[in-house]
C-alpha cells in the first residue's frame, strides 16, 4: 500500500520537477489519446512541440510563439500575484475585453489624426479599462464580501456582450459596407502596433510582458509588497498581526491583474488582431490561468510556461491544419497539462511511503 | 390574459422548464459543498453531460437514455475532480478551474460530427384532464419528466440532509472534518462520493440544456449555466429549497428577457442578454453583504483538503 506523508518544509527538487514532469506525462497521455483518434501520435507530439521551433517553417513560426505568448504571459504575471495572496481573478478574459475596447475607443475617436501621442494614451486607457472592470469584483468583495470567483466570472459574460455591441454597434468601422468590425488598425499607423522587427514577432506586448515579468520578479521576491501578498496567501492571520491590510490586497492585486489583462487586450487588438471584432479575444484570458500555475505562480517560471503554452497554441494549429487534427484536441490538451501539474504537485508537499498490510 | 405580448400562464410554465439546468446543478453543487468540497468545475461537468447526454440520444434514439448518459458524464468527469483533491491532494479551487476548462475542450472535441442533429424529443408527461385545467394546467401539469424529477430531487436532498443518518455524517463531514475523521467516518470517501454525485446532476442538467432547452449541439452551449448554479448555492444559504426559488428565479430573468426580445422591447438586445448576469451580480453582493461565513450558513470546512495524518 501506498501512503502519503506530509514533508516539513515543500521539496525544493520537486518545486522545480513537477511542471517538467506534468510535461512528459501530458506527452505520453495526449499520445495515447491522438492515437486513438487514429493518428500517429509521435507525428503528433513532434508536430506539436518539434516543427515550430527547429522544423521547415520553423523562421516563420517563432515569430508566432512570441505574439501569443506576450498576452499569455502579461495577462499569467498579474493572475500570479493575486492567487498567490489567495484572491482569485478568474475573469481575465472579460478585462482583456474591456481593455482593448477602451484602447481602441480612444484610437478610434481620434481617426484619422496623426500624433505619436495617441498611441501612448490607447495604452493607457487600456490598461484603465482592464483596471476598471477588476475593480467591479475588489470593491464588491471588499465592501460587501461577496465572492471574487463568481462575479469576476460573471463579468466575462458581460464583457463579451459589450463587446458584440462593440463591433456591430458604437465601434462598427462607417466604411466597413455594414460588415461588422471595427476599423482596421494596420492602416492607421499612429494607432497600430507593428512588429518592431520585421519577422520576429516582437511588438510592444511583447516588450512590455518581458518588462513585467522582470519587474514582478523583483515585486515579489525583494519589495515588501510581495512579501505581505506572499504571507497573505500562506498565512492569513500572521498576515493580519503583520498590519496587512486585506481590503488594500485584493484591490491592489485585483487593480494590477486587470490592468495586466487590460494592456494584453489592447496591444493585442491593435496589433495581431488588428480590429476589435465580435470574436477578437480567443481564450486567453483563461488559458493564462494554466500559464500561472505552470510558471508556479513565479514571473519568471511564467516566461517559460507562457513560451510553452504558446508552443500548443502554435503547434496545435499546424496539426489541425497538417494531420487534420480538430482544433478542440489542443484545449483538452492544455487542460490535462493542468490536471497533471496540479496532481504531480502532491510530490512537493509530501512523501510517499510505502507499507506493507496493517499498520 | 396578455402583458405586452407575453402570456403569464406560458411565462411561467417556460420558467420552470428554463430553470431545470441550472436546479440540477446547483443542488448537486450544494451536497458536495455540504460535505466541504467547493468544486468549481460545475460548468466543465454540465457541459460533459450535455455532450454525452447528446450523443446517447443521437445514437439510441432514447432522451431517457440520454439522461442518464449525461449523469454518467458528468459523474466521470467529476471522478478526476475527486482523484485529485482527495487523493493526491491539489488545491480544489485550482482543480476545479482545470476541470471547467478540461470540461469544454474535451465536450467541443467528442462534439464533432454532432453540430445540426435533432436529437429525439422528450415529451410532457402525459397527465390527462389535469393538463386541460385553466391556467394551472398550463403551468404545473404539461412539463417533461425531467421537470418533476428537479422538484422531486429539491425534496429529497433537503429531507437526507435534515433528517438522516447520511445527511449529518456528510454535514459532519463537511463542518469538521478533524472530528468526522476522529469518530470514525472515512471523510475523503465519503466526500468522493458526493462529489460524483454532484457531477451526476451537473450532467443531468446539462443533457437537459442540450437535449431539450436548444435541442442540438452547439460548442460551449451551457454558456456560464454552470457559473450561476454556483452563485445559487451561495444565494441559498446552503439550503434545498431556497435554491430552488433561486433556479426559478434566474430561469424568470433568463424566459422574460427572452420574451421581451421577441416581443421587440425598447430595451436593446444586448442589455437584455446580460441582464441575467448582471442580476446574479446583484443578488450576490445582497446576500453576502454585511454577514460574515457563519451568517450565510457555509459549511466551516468548505474547500479545506483533509489529510488524516493520524
Amino acid at each position: 500500500m501506498l501512503r502519503l506523508e506530509k514533508r516539513p518544509n515543500p521539496s525544493k527538487l520537486w518545486l522545480y520537477g513537477t511542471p517538467v514532469m506534468a510535461v512528459i506525462l501530458t506527452m505520453i497521455v495526449g499520445g495515447m489519446l491522438f492515437a486513438t483518434m487514429g493518428k500517429d501520435p509521435f507525428e503528433v507530439i513532434r508536430t506539436i512541440f518539434w516543427d515550430p521551433l527547429f522544423g521547415e517553417f520553423a523562421f516563420y513560426l517563432r515569430g508566432q510563439l512570441l505574439v501569443k505568448a506576450g498576452p499569455l504571459i502579461l495577462i499569467a504575471i498579474g493572475l500570479a500575484l493575486g492567487f498567490r495572496a489567495g484572491i482569485w481573478n478568474i475573469g481575465a478574459e472579460g478585462q482583456y475585453i474591456m481593455g482593448a475596447i477602451c484602447g481602441a475607443a480612444v484610437g478610434l475617436a481620434v481617426y484619422p489624426t496623426e500624433s505619436r501621442w495617441i498611441y501612448p494614451a490607447m495604452v493607457i486607457a487600456g490598461a484603465f479599462g482592464g483596471w476598471a472592470w477588476a475593480m467591479i469584483p475588489a470593491i464588491l468583495k471588499t465592501r460587501f464580501h461577496t465572492n471574487e470567483i463568481l462575479v469576476s466570472l460573471m463579468l466575462v459574460y458581460v464583457a463579451q456582450t459589450i463587446l458584440a455591441k462593440a463591433s456591430t454597434g458604437f465601434l462598427k468601422n462607417p466604411e466597413g459596407m455594414g460588415f461588422p468590425g471595427s476599423r482596421n488598425f494596420s492602416s492607421y499607423p499612429a494607432a497600430a502596433n507593428p512588429e518592431l522587427i520585421a519577422g520576429s514577432g516582437i511588438h510592444w506586448g511583447v516588450v512590455t510582458a518581458l518588462a513585467v515579468a522582470g519587474v514582478a520578479w523583483v515585486l515579489l521576491s525583494r519589495h515588501i509588497i510581495g512579501f505581505q501578498i506572499r504571507l497573505s496567501g500562506q498565512a492569513p492571520r500572521a498576515a493580519r498581526f503583520h498590519g496587512v491590510n486585506p481590503s488594500k490586497l485584493v484591490v491592489l492585486c485585483m487593480g494590477l491583474s486587470g490592468a495586466l489583462a487590460g494592456l494584453a487586450g489592447l496591444f493585442e487588438v491593435t496589433g495581431p488582431a488588428g480590429q476589435i471584432t465580435i470574436d477578437f479575444n480567443v481564450g486567453y484570458g483563461f488559458t493564462a490561468i494554466i500559464v500561472a500555475f505552470l510558471g508556479r505562480l513565479n514571473p519568471i517560471g511564467i516566461v517559460f510556461a507562457g513560451v510553452l503554452m504558446a508552443l500548443t497554441y502554435v503547434g496545435g494549429e499546424m496539426a489541425s491544419t497538417n494531420l487534420g487534427l480538430p482544433s478542440a484536441t489542443i484545449q483538452v490538451f492544455q487542460g490535462m497539462l493542468l490536471f497533471f501539474l496540479l496532481g504531480v504537485d502532491v510530490l512537493t508537499n509530501y512523501r510517499i511511503r510505502t507499507f506493507m498490510g496493517g499498520k | 390574459m396578455d402583458f405586452g405580448g407575453i402570456n403569464p400562464a406560458i411565462l411561467i410554465a417556460s420558467l420552470m422548464a428554463a430553470s431545470v439546468p441550472i436546479l440540477l446543478a446547483a443542488l448537486g453543487e450544494l451536497v458536495v459543498e455540504k460535505a466541504g468540497v467547493l468544486n468549481l468545475g460545475v460548468e466543465g461537468m454540465m457541459i460533459m453531460g450535455a455532450i454525452v447526454g447528446f450523443m446517447v440520444t443521437i445514437q439510441t434514439g432514447s432522451p431517457f437514455l440520454g439522461f442518464v448518459g449525461g449523469a454518467i458524464g458528468g459523474a466521470g468527469l467529476s471522478l478526476i475532480f475527486a482523484f485529485l483533491t482527495q487523493v493526491l491532494l491539489a488545491n480544489q479551487v485550482a482543480t476545479g478551474l482545470a476541470l471547467t476548462l478540461f470540461g469544454l475542450g474535451l465536450s467541443a472535441l467528442l462534439g464533432q460530427g454532432y453540430n445540426g442533429l435533432k436529437p429525439a424529443a422528450t415529451g410532457a408527461v402525459p397527465l390527462g384532464p389535469l393538463a386541460d385545467i385553466p391556467f394551472f394546467g398550463r403551468v404545473l401539469f404539461s412539463h417533461d419528466w425531467v421537470v418533476y424529477f428537479s422538484v422531486f430531487m429539491t425534496g429529497v436532498i433537503w429531507y437526507v440532509l435534515k433528517s438522516t443518518r447520511l445527511g449529518l455524517i456528510l454535514r459532519a463531514v463537511g463542518e469538521s472534518h478533524e472530528a468526522a475523521h476522529a469518530l470514525g467516518y472515512k471523510v475523503n470517501r465519503i466526500r468522493l462520493g458526493a462529489i460524483a454525485f454532484g457531477g451526476a446532476m451537473a450532467g443531468m442538467g446539462g443533457a437537459y440544456v442540450s437535449l431539450v432547452r436548444v435541442p442540438q449541439w452547439v460548442d460551449g452551449i451551457t454558456a456560464g449555466a454552470g457559473w450561476i448554479a454556483l452563485a445559487i448555492v451561495v444565494f441559498a444559504s446552503w439550503k434545498p429549497w431556497r435554491a430552488l426559488i433561486g433556479a426559478y428565479l434566474f430561469g424568470g430573468i433568463t424566459v422574460l428577457q427572452l420574451n421581451l426580445q421577441a416581443a421587440g422591447s425598447s430595451i436593446p438586445v444586448e442589455y437584455l442578454s446580460m441582464s441575467p448576469y448582471l442580476i446574479t451580480i446583484v443578488v450576490l453582493v445582497i446576500m453576502s453583504s454585511g454577514r460574515g461565513k457563519a451568517a450565510l450558513n457555509a459549511p466551516a470546512a468548505l474547500g479545506q483538503n483533509f489529510h488524516a495524518s493520524r
